[in-house]
């Protein structure tokens, strides 16, 4: 895991060379730019700037095409994280059960607010419309784990678990 | 051996199922009592998640919900013969919630488990397959029209007439994309078909690529859901191993590949064109229509994009005929509709009927009322795009007329309750916000609209010349519905209007409390 936003020249080298490896995988696919960002994500855990050079000419596609996909998409993160993501779920269902509240001592309780990260380093928070938990509302999602029916004292609780 | 069932669906995952399950395998190893673990899909009785059940001879006993916490006592009761308990609920078949369902397209959700291909084929699985494979492509898209299943995404467009388009496209190479970005707040039905039994949508997959001559299936999940993620990835490779999906499928002339593709949470991507782009590996940018996918659609080629619940009714159609799918229903809309209760709901969950009973029924008879004992002040249908409906329109229909008639959507049947508590102003409010978030940009009344809705909402909210305002956001909203290039822009008005339409107070009482 890369922590910090400004990269040494040296964890730049090593993150493109990471990355040429996901790009040989994925180059010859149809439509291989949202697969090849996945596999990049999943493995460093965000999306460096230094992969869009590398990858656009691996797909004949300019920087600022690479650029504007990233953007485009809620899911890739052009920030490193924290060790674990912790998303909230926004949308209706969850707001219906007392989402908000809910969201509001998650934020003071670790004292960021969304997309930031816990000065341990532990927790980024990140908002999510929708986790198909509807019925089982408020939810949360921690890494790629679904809670629901949440409240403030079952958070606390996978937040400890998370730091443990 | 003693057959314990557990289910593996991630909502009851998200209570805790997977620590039941460990708990009930630890503990009848410390007994040595020998039992086969199954993690079958759920039921849909989420409120009783985890929900476990047992074989015995007179069928299948569930004990729900049980915790961890519960195991020792289930075995001290001896629940592995279906023992007496306080959570014994005796055989899932008799629950009344269970029996007044009409199962089509959920047929073995719950029941099997989700990844075993046997289990599958001894549950009725790959008969419309069977079926299909000695019919002429034509005569599987008649049985698809006759059936009368509309697009179970929300525009509700016949399947059959989709497919037609496509069959009747001269092109080498065709599509069939599933459109598995379940966006809508309020909706699981198609992340339990993938979860719970996704050898059905495989097979619905399959049989529109024999049906239109496609060769490659692209399913387009959303990244929200990694156990689904899972699930396919396992069951299309079992698929592939027995010969039910590559070259020559089932030993017929046909050839059909299928892929997962994740989404990058999108919600526009829910919209099929923006989803095509997608594929493409581009930004999610609506397209203009025509062309219409089916002549021209992902790499230029004639697409079928379809939702996993129409994609996912196709076998049994295939199975049973398609008079026997059209039998249930009512006026235009046939079949079945599988209902996702959410929200602010005693009893939430998915309740398969066929088209015509109406919301208050859903409600209260299987709903059970609010979660929070509350009355139910207002309830949303059809996701973060549809209308609120006040409690005097709790006997409409559930149809798709039905609703186009009260100037709301049925969507991808998917129910949020609201308690009194809720505040429809803020309901408004949220809506343009979310329009403002999720617009692909590509249209004007969409991208400017949305953000200067929930300006104007907040001038509302905050008492400033009210029925100026309200009147602006009327103006607003008819540019939005008229001038959008696609249902984000379109029908983000849905919400705010109906809000306002049918919750005048919520709007009016800030007004008076300002002027105070």
């Amino acid at each position: 895991m890369f922590v910090g936003t400004a990269l040494t020249s040296q964890e730049t080298l090593n993150l493109v060379s990471r990355i040429e490896v996901h790009i040989a995988a994925h180059r010859d696919i149809p439509g291989a730019l949202l697969p090849l960002l996945h596999a990049i994500q999943d493995d460093i855990g965000w999306v460096p700037e230094a992969c869009y050079l590398p990858i656009s000419k691996a797909l004949a596609l300019s920087v600022a095409e690479v650029h504007g996909v990233v953007t485009f998409y809620h899911h890739f993160r052009r920030h490193p994280v924290g060790r674990h993501v912790l998303q909230i779920c926004r949308a209706e269902s969850c707001q219906a059960m007392g989402s908000e509240k809910l969201e509001a001592h998650i934020k003071s309780s670790l004292g960021i607010d969304y997309h930031e990260t816990t000065k341990d380093g532990a927790i980024t928070l990140a908002p999510v419309y929708c986790l198909g938990n509807c019925a089982c509302s408020p939810a949360v999602m921690l890494d790629d784990e679904v809670h629901g029916r949440m409240d403030a004292e079952k958070v606390a609780e996978l937040i400890g678990e998370a730091r443990a | 051996m003693i057959k314990v069932y557990v289910p593996r669906d991630s909502s009851a995952l998200s209570l805790g199922a997977d620590r039941t399950a460990k708990a009930i395998a630890a503990e009848a190893q410390k007994r040595g009592i020998a039992i086969e673990l199954i993690r079958n899909g759920s039921r849909g009785l989420f409120w009783l998640e985890p929900f476990v059940e047992v074989a015995t001879s007179s069928g299948r006993v569930a004990y729900a919900p049980v915790q961890a916490k519960d195991v020792m006592s289930l075995f001290d009761a001896d629940f592995l013969k279906g023992g007496a308990h306080a959570l014994n609920l005796g055989l899932t078949e008799e629950l009344t919630w269970l029996k007044k369902q009409q199962r089509l397209t959920f047929a073995r959700v719950g029941i099997t488990d989700p990844v075993s291909l046997a289990d599958y084929l001894a549950h009725d699985g790959y008969k419309g397959l069977k079926n299909a494979l000695n019919l002429t492509a034509a005569e599987i898209v008649k049985a698809v029209t006759d059936s009368g299943l509309r697009g179970r995404g929300g525009a509700a467009f016949p399947t059959g007439i989709k497919w037609n388009t496509v069959l009747n496209a001269p092109a080498e190479q065709k599509y069939i994309v599933c459109n598995a970005d379940e966006g809508d707040s309020g909706t699981y039905s198609d992340r339990m078909i993938m979860e719970d039994d996704p050898f059905v949508l495989i097979e619905g997959m399959t049989i529109a690529g024999v049906a239109v001559g496609a060769t490659i299936g692209y399913i387009y999940l959303r990244s929200e859901y990694p156990h689904a993620l899972k699930v396919l990835n396992e069951a299309i490779a079992r698929a592939e191993q027995a010969g039910y999906l590559g070259e020559k499928i089932c030993g017929s002339a046909h050839t059909f590949n299928l892929e997962v593709r994740r989404a990058a949470g999108a919600y526009i991507c829910g919209e099929e064109t923006s989803l095509l782009e997608s594929l493409e590996g581009k930004r999610g940018q609506v397209r203009f229509k025509p062309p219409l996918p089916a002549i021209e659609g992902l790499f230029g080629k004639p697409t079928v994009v379809n939702n996993v619940i129409s994609l996912a009714t196709v076998p049994i159609i295939l199975d049973k005929g398609a008079q026997h799918y059209a039998d249930y229903g009512m006026g235009r809309s046939r079949g079945t509709l599988p209902i996702q209760l959410a929200g602010n709901i005693k009893h939430g969950g998915l309740v398969e009927l066929a088209f015509g009973a109406t919301l208050r029924e859903l409600l209260y008879d299987f709903g059970g009322g609010s979660a929070s004992g509350k009355p139910i002040r207002a309830v949303q249908v059809g996701g973060p795009l549809g209308a609120f409906l006040p409690e005097r329109q709790f006997d409409t229909p559930l149809d798709y007329e039905a609703f186009s008639d009260i100037w709301a959507v049925l969507g991808h049947g998917g129910i949020v309750a609201f308690d009194d508590t809720v505040d429809m102003a803020k309901m408004a409010r949220y809506a343009f916000e979310f329009c403002a978030i999720e617009s692909c940009g590509k249209c004007t009344p969409c991208r400017i609209g949305s953000t200067r809705g929930a300006e104007v909402i907040d001038k509302i909210i905050a008492g400033a010349d009210t029925v100026k305002n309200i009147k602006l956001v009327r103006d607003l909203s008819d540019t939005m519905l008229n001038g959008s290039l696609c249902a984000l822009g379109g029908m983000t008005p849905y919400p705010v209007l109906s809000a306002i339409n049918h919750f005048p107070e919520d709007f009016e009482v800030k007004q008076q409390k300002a002027a105070i």
